[in-house]
């Protein structure tokens, strides 16, 4: 009787027997990962391959920059505001420095801030939407009160009131952007999270004893991870024109760092803006290039894990 | 519906007070003592301690933010430090110029956005759907400053059809014609992004609602289409528009920041970029509060229209 009520573990080797059955017969035929069908599908998308090629490129541009530039970004190499010439392909600025370096330059400080940034608040949003969702209760409405707290704020506002406060630098923009930008993926997070939560697996991983945490980031957290990516590659569109907003009016990316908004400052005057157009189109259209092509990879990833695409 | 109100109200309440304990903070991050502004450098020790004791900056964190709350409550805002005015004169006529803008852009974008939602949606991946999302990630993509600059340098610059900036022309008559002409640029600017948000937000909850259920039943009792999209669709899209509309009015105040600046619009926007400039932290923290708080009340409004609309909907 007691021998009986012992639960007997099916042994390795019958398993092992039984899934070459499986594959023998053909019944799992499906050899393409999750990850794979993911890619396969989003390389079908044109537009998101394209995005997805200009990012990298910004990305090898950013990286590079110093064998790319042709002067140094921060330094007087000719005259001032110097139209377009064959020895400065995009002219120079107020100071004789070279455009097109800096516009190199520039790819390193929005690419920094915009990366650096969503990572800090996709670690803090991830990590409390978890909590919020699968605890439950007392912490789920503390942490919601929160975010509503910091949701309360227009978001560009008081990033700007509080970066203007503790003093513009690139290193204050990406904490002030990461520590203020958690509450819509914490939301988000959250609400996946209650869903799953009723799914058998999660119950099962419950009545089995696993430890809370232990759940929340081994069993949940790997399936909210494809609308966390999504959100994030988003996040990095938005947090790039935030810089290079903030760096426009003058209270971010300080110069001579040269930073895309921080170069077309120059341009709220209209002499700048009406004669001068070497020093305001080209930044701004770097950043355009980049913000479009970080949403449509966005995008192309939401539709390809959406299966969108066939 | 009553025990409903009440919960949702009481809720607010500890919202509430922490955005005024985080408004308080903020504006305490900065460095310096506000002393220095009012006292001349060779003032004696004993002078700052009884400037110190007249501001109460001699009172502990705690008691300091209390005293302030109590004004707050009493509706004063203190003084600018730039112009020596209590702020809440000054507060008027910059949240008019605001609200002015912001109307003429939420009215554009959503009358421009809701048909081409639908159109967008009814022609799901075909070309003008492709061409409609295409635009729209443009408009979603492209900065204000640079999109601002861009028009300023067509149309004033180069065409000189419109004016560059402000809000009406100086010395002018001040008519409405001459204001309508300083509003497009700025309206064109704003609404590229808050239309074409809408358009995605419209295009998928109308997706969303052509494959339900009540949809095929209606195709299949051989309802004309039109009727079928207006009473059966678009109907059932409003809820979806309404909560993009609750959230994008809050928005009002903080969302033209930018803009305003480039514009040379005399609105929130550009007061607090004056106020940074001149380290008004007064104004900074009175501006930041009332931003925060029509965010809290316009959520508060809206949840409570939703539950009286959608009897679903509860706490």
């Amino acid at each position: 009787m007691e021998e009986q009520l012992k639960f007997n573990p099916v042994p390795r080797k019958k398993i092992i027997e039984m899934e070459q059955i499986s594959q023998t017969q053909g019944i799992s035929q499906n050899d393409d990962s999750y990850a794979k069908t993911i890619i396969k599908r989003f390389l079908k998308d044109k537009v998101a391959t394209l995005s997805l090629f200009i990012f990298v490129l910004l990305i090898l541009i950013a990286i590079f920059a110093p064998a790319l530039a042709p002067y140094n970004p921060n330094q007087t190499v000719g005259f001032f505001e110097e139209a377009p010439t064959n020895e400065f392909l995009l002219g120079t600025d107020e100071v004789g420095r070279d455009v097109l370096s800096r516009l190199i330059y520039g790819a390193r400080v929005s690419l920094t801030v915009g990366v650096l940034s969503v990572a800090i608040y996709a670690v803090i949003g991830t990590t409390l939407g978890l909590l919020s969702g699968f605890l439950g209760g007392f912490w789920d409405s503390a942490i919601m009160r929160l975010t509503e707290v910091f949701m309360a704020f227009p978001y560009f506002m008081v990033i700007l009131v509080i970066v203007s406060l503790i003093g513009p630098s690139i290193w204050t923009v990406t904490f002030v952007i990461g520590l203020l930008g958690w509450p819509v993926l914490c939301r988000l997070v959250r609400g996946e999270v209650m869903k799953l939560k009723k799914a058998d697996y999660v119950q099962a991983a419950i009545s089995s004893g696993y430890h809370t945490f232990q759940i929340a980031f081994k069993h949940i957290f790997p399936n909210v991870l494809t609308l966390i990516l999504v959100n994030m590659t988003f996040g990095i569109a938005t947090s790039i024109i935030t810089e290079a907003s903030l760096s426009f009016l003058g209270v971010g990316v300080q110069p001579p760092t040269a930073s895309w908004g921080n170069m077309m400052s120059n341009a709220q005057s209209l002499t700048v803006l009406a004669n001068q157009y070497w020093r305001w189109l080209p930044a701004g259209l770097m950043v355009l290039i980049s913000v479009l092509s970080v949403n449509f990879l966005g995008d192309g990833l939401r539709r390809a894990i959406d299966g969108e695409v066939k | 519906m009553g025990k409903y109100i009440i919960k949702r109200i009481l809720i607010t309440i500890p919202v509430l007070l922490m955005v005024t304990v985080f408004c308080f903070i903020i504006v305490n991050l900065a460095p310096g003592d506000p002393t220095d502004l009012y006292i001349s450098e060779n003032a004696t020790e004993q002078q700052i301690a009884q400037m110190r004791a007249n501001l109460g900056l001699d009172q502990s964190f705690l008691v300091q933010y209390f005293k302030w709350l109590l004004n707050l409550v009493q509706g004063n805002l203190g003084f600018s430090f730039a112009s020596r005015l209590p702020i809440i004169e000054i507060l008027p006529s910059k949240i008019w110029a605001t609200v002015t803008l912001m109307t003429s852009t939420l009215l554009v974008s959503y009358l421009l956005a809701i048909p081409l939602g639908i159109i967008s949606a009814r022609k799901q991946n075909g070309f003008i759907d492709n061409m409609i999302t295409g635009i729209s990630f443009l408009g979603i993509s492209i900065p204000n400053f640079f999109f601002g600059l861009a028009l300023i340098y067509v149309f004033a610059l180069q065409l000189g059809v419109l004016p560059t900036g402000g809000m009406e022309t100086l010395g002018g008559d001040g008519g409405v014609l001459d204001r309508i002409q300083h509003l497009v640029l700025p309206t064109i600017v704003l609404s590229a992004f808050y239309s074409s948000n809408m358009i995605r937000y419209v295009r998928a909850s109308m997706i969303d609602i052509f494959s339900e259920n009540y949809m095929r039943t209606a195709t299949a009792k051989g309802l004309k289409e039109k009727l079928i999209l207006w009473s059966h669709g678009v109907r059932n899209a409003w809820v979806p528009i309404i909560t993009v509309i609750s959230t994008d009015i809050p928005k009002m105040l903080g969302g033209a920041i930018v803009t305003e600046q480039i514009f040379q619009w005399p609105g929130i926007g550009q007061w607090m970029i004056s106020a940074i400039n001149a380290r008004d932290y007064p104004v900074l923290m009175a501006i930041n509060l009332i931003a925060a708080l029509s965010v809290l009340v316009f959520n508060l409004i809206a949840d409570l229209l939703y539950a009286a609309v959608d009897p679903r909907i509860r706490y």
